[in-house]
């Protein structure tokens, strides 16, 4: 068994259930892997906590939640406060450094791998492409979960069209942020 | 799914990954279902969406009813009209249908009712799992009869069993209950839908004797009768009284006894070729866990953690909860020494695994009363207790 699990999690508006659900068919239709994506999100449909959940596995996938967390891509405080005690101890986090503070808590993890995305996106013309940004920015530096070649194909297939350009100019440029 | 797959004709063959809400539409879809009535409800709410936007580009119809006791009597006049009909609901939705299903049965109407279950009983708890509706599937409606419930574990089986309860209801002419869970519901997962000329679809048998002669409610040695669609020249006969033959109110001991046994032994008869089920490393077991629906998924976990530590366990999954396994039950309770039954209420299927066990082997619930579901691990610490 090679179980990997990992959390997207941040406030509603940002793109979290679009990461999750990107990753999630990337690895499903692209890597010959199993992955189960879950969705959690409070009433509101902006501004609210929004996370999402996939668990990638070789094997059949019996537990279809995340509870201990191999991967944490966090892009806010309420987020990062909520869900940090789930981060296994070695567990990898990735944050947006301008809207989450770390802790004492962080210091469990492995590594932290830290990006503007925000602001990044905010160079493209809108902060919508934040999300896209950490994803490409998770991809560059993790070898166990999905290929940059099956992301960028689910991307130019799930993404409207006419967003598709400017959303692989952030990936590529999450991709090289270091 | 995308917006190009919706697009696409009734069956949309290809890879998937979407929700198990999204695979059970587009299970019915292929199944040739071509009406939906219903009134959504969390955390069903994403079949009747999903029917909205594929039905109208496929020559069907959708109708948004004014509550569910209108949809469920808006789908079996769909159903007498000619077309492959369902609806989509959760608890309490399904109790508000419960009296119309009873017609149904009754008529001998074929239909689809999908069952999203969340935690009860009333409002209980929108967003969160519960198995709690297994007993309401069998014996929601009022009088005797048979009826078949299934379960699905997985994205893909939300998709092969929806198709499957149309078949079964078209079969066996009756509303047929998909019974899935929150969590199957909302996860997303691959969905592989073949090509349409690799589904076995079964569509209600038809008359053939001509009109002046033909009884609407004479069976042959199947049990069921062939089904006229209003309008084909056919007397279409509908009522929840006890009726004869030629579908005519007949209010005595005798035409009660000849219909009721019918509607019952179409199904009691047919049990074998109607169940199915899982059998998961049962042969040298000694303990069996036996579950269905999301939980079956931790259950299979825990087998594989247990027989990682040399502990002889299996698992039977129900895939079909109506009718019950009744035999398959006996038979394991001949073999192993302790059954558990991990389920999300507190005890539905447990006290029937009781009855049907008769006594001969130690019967455990494992029970979460809504709202979680259990861990592998949480099975194997109750598989590991003596």
């Amino acid at each position: 068994m090679s179980r990997v699990e990992v959390r997207f999690a941040g406030f509603g508006g940002q793109g979290i259930g679009l990461m999750g659900r990107l990753l999630g068919e990337a690895v499903a239709l692209g890597e010959g892997k199993n992955s189960v994506m879950t969705q959690s999100y409070g009433p509101e449909s902006r501004g609210g906590a929004s996370s999402a959940d996939v668990v990638i596995d070789t094997d059949d996938i019996d537990f279809p939640k995340a509870t201990d967390l191999d991967y944490f891509v966090v892009m806010s405080q309420e987020a990062y406060s909520k869900y940090i005690p789930k981060l296994k101890k070695g567990g990898i986090i990735f944050v947006e450094e301008d809207l989450v503070t770390l802790d004492e808590h962080a210091d469990k993890a492995k590594k932290i791998f830290k990006i503007p995305a925000t602001k990044i996106a905010e160079s493209l013309g809108s902060r919508l492409y934040a999300n896209i940004a950490m994803l490409g920015f998770l991809c560059a530096n993790t070898d166990d979960i999905v290929s940059e070649e099956s992301l960028l194909k689910v991307m130019k297939t799930k993404i409207k069209a006419r967003y598709v350009e400017k959303n692989l100019v952030a990936f590529q440029k999450g991709k090289e942020h270091q | 799914m995308s917006k190009k797959n919706e697009d696409s004709p009734e069956v949309a063959t290809g890879q998937h990954y979407t929700t198990g809400n999204h695979a059970a539409a587009e299970g019915s879809l292929a199944a040739g279902c071509k009406f939906f009535g219903g009134y959504p409800i969390t955390p069903s709410s994403e079949i009747a969406e999903h029917m909205a936007l594929r039905l109208p580009k496929i020559n069907g119809n959708f109708v948004q009813f004014e509550d569910e006791i209108a949809s469920i009597a808006g789908i079996l006049g769909a159903s007498w009209g000619g077309v492959k009909s369902m609806t989509a609901t959760s608890g309490p939705g399904y109790s508000l249908m419960v009296e119309n299903i009873g017609l149904g049965l009754m008529t001998e109407t074929p239909c689809v009712i999908v069952n999203v279950q969340r935690g009860g009983p009333s409002t209980g708890l929108p967003t969160l799992i519960g198995q709690q509706d297994v007993m309401q599937a069998r014996w929601g409606s009022h009088g005797d009869y048979e009826t078949i419930a299934i379960s699905p574990s997985n994205v893909q089986e939300c998709f092969d069993l929806a198709l499957e309860c149309f078949n079964l209801s078209e079969q066996y002419r009756l509303p047929v209950t998909l019974l899935m869970d929150e969590v199957i519901g909302h996860m997303s997962e691959r969905l592989v839908i073949p090509p349409k000329e690799e589904l076995t679809i079964i569509s209600r048998k038809k008359p053939t004797d001509p009109p002046d002669k033909h009884l609407p409610y004479k069976a042959d040695d199947s049990l069921v009768p062939p089904m006229a669609t209003a309008g084909e020249g056919y007397r279409v006969m509908v009522t929840g009284l006890t009726h004869d033959e030629r579908g005519y109110p007949d209010l005595t001991p005798e035409a009660q006894d000849k219909a009721v046994r019918r509607i019952n032994d179409k199904i009691r008869l047919n049990k074998d070729k109607i169940i199915k089920l899982e059998e998961y490393m049962l042969d040298d077991a000694k303990t069996a866990i036996v579950s269905f629906g999301t939980s079956a998924r931790a259950a299979k976990g825990a087998v594989n953690r247990a027989r990682k530590k040399g502990i002889k366990v299996g698992l039977l999954r129900l895939i079909t909860l109506w009718p019950f396994p009744d035999e398959k039950i006996d038979q394991l309770a001949d073999q192993v020494d302790r059954i558990i039954i991990p389920e999300i209420n507190y005890g539905q299927v447990t006290r029937e695994v009781e009855r049907a066990a008769h006594g001969k082997t130690e019967v455990k619930g494992d029970f979460r009363l809504g709202g979680a579901i259990h861990t592998p691990q949480e099975i194997l610490k109750e598989i590991e207790r003596n």
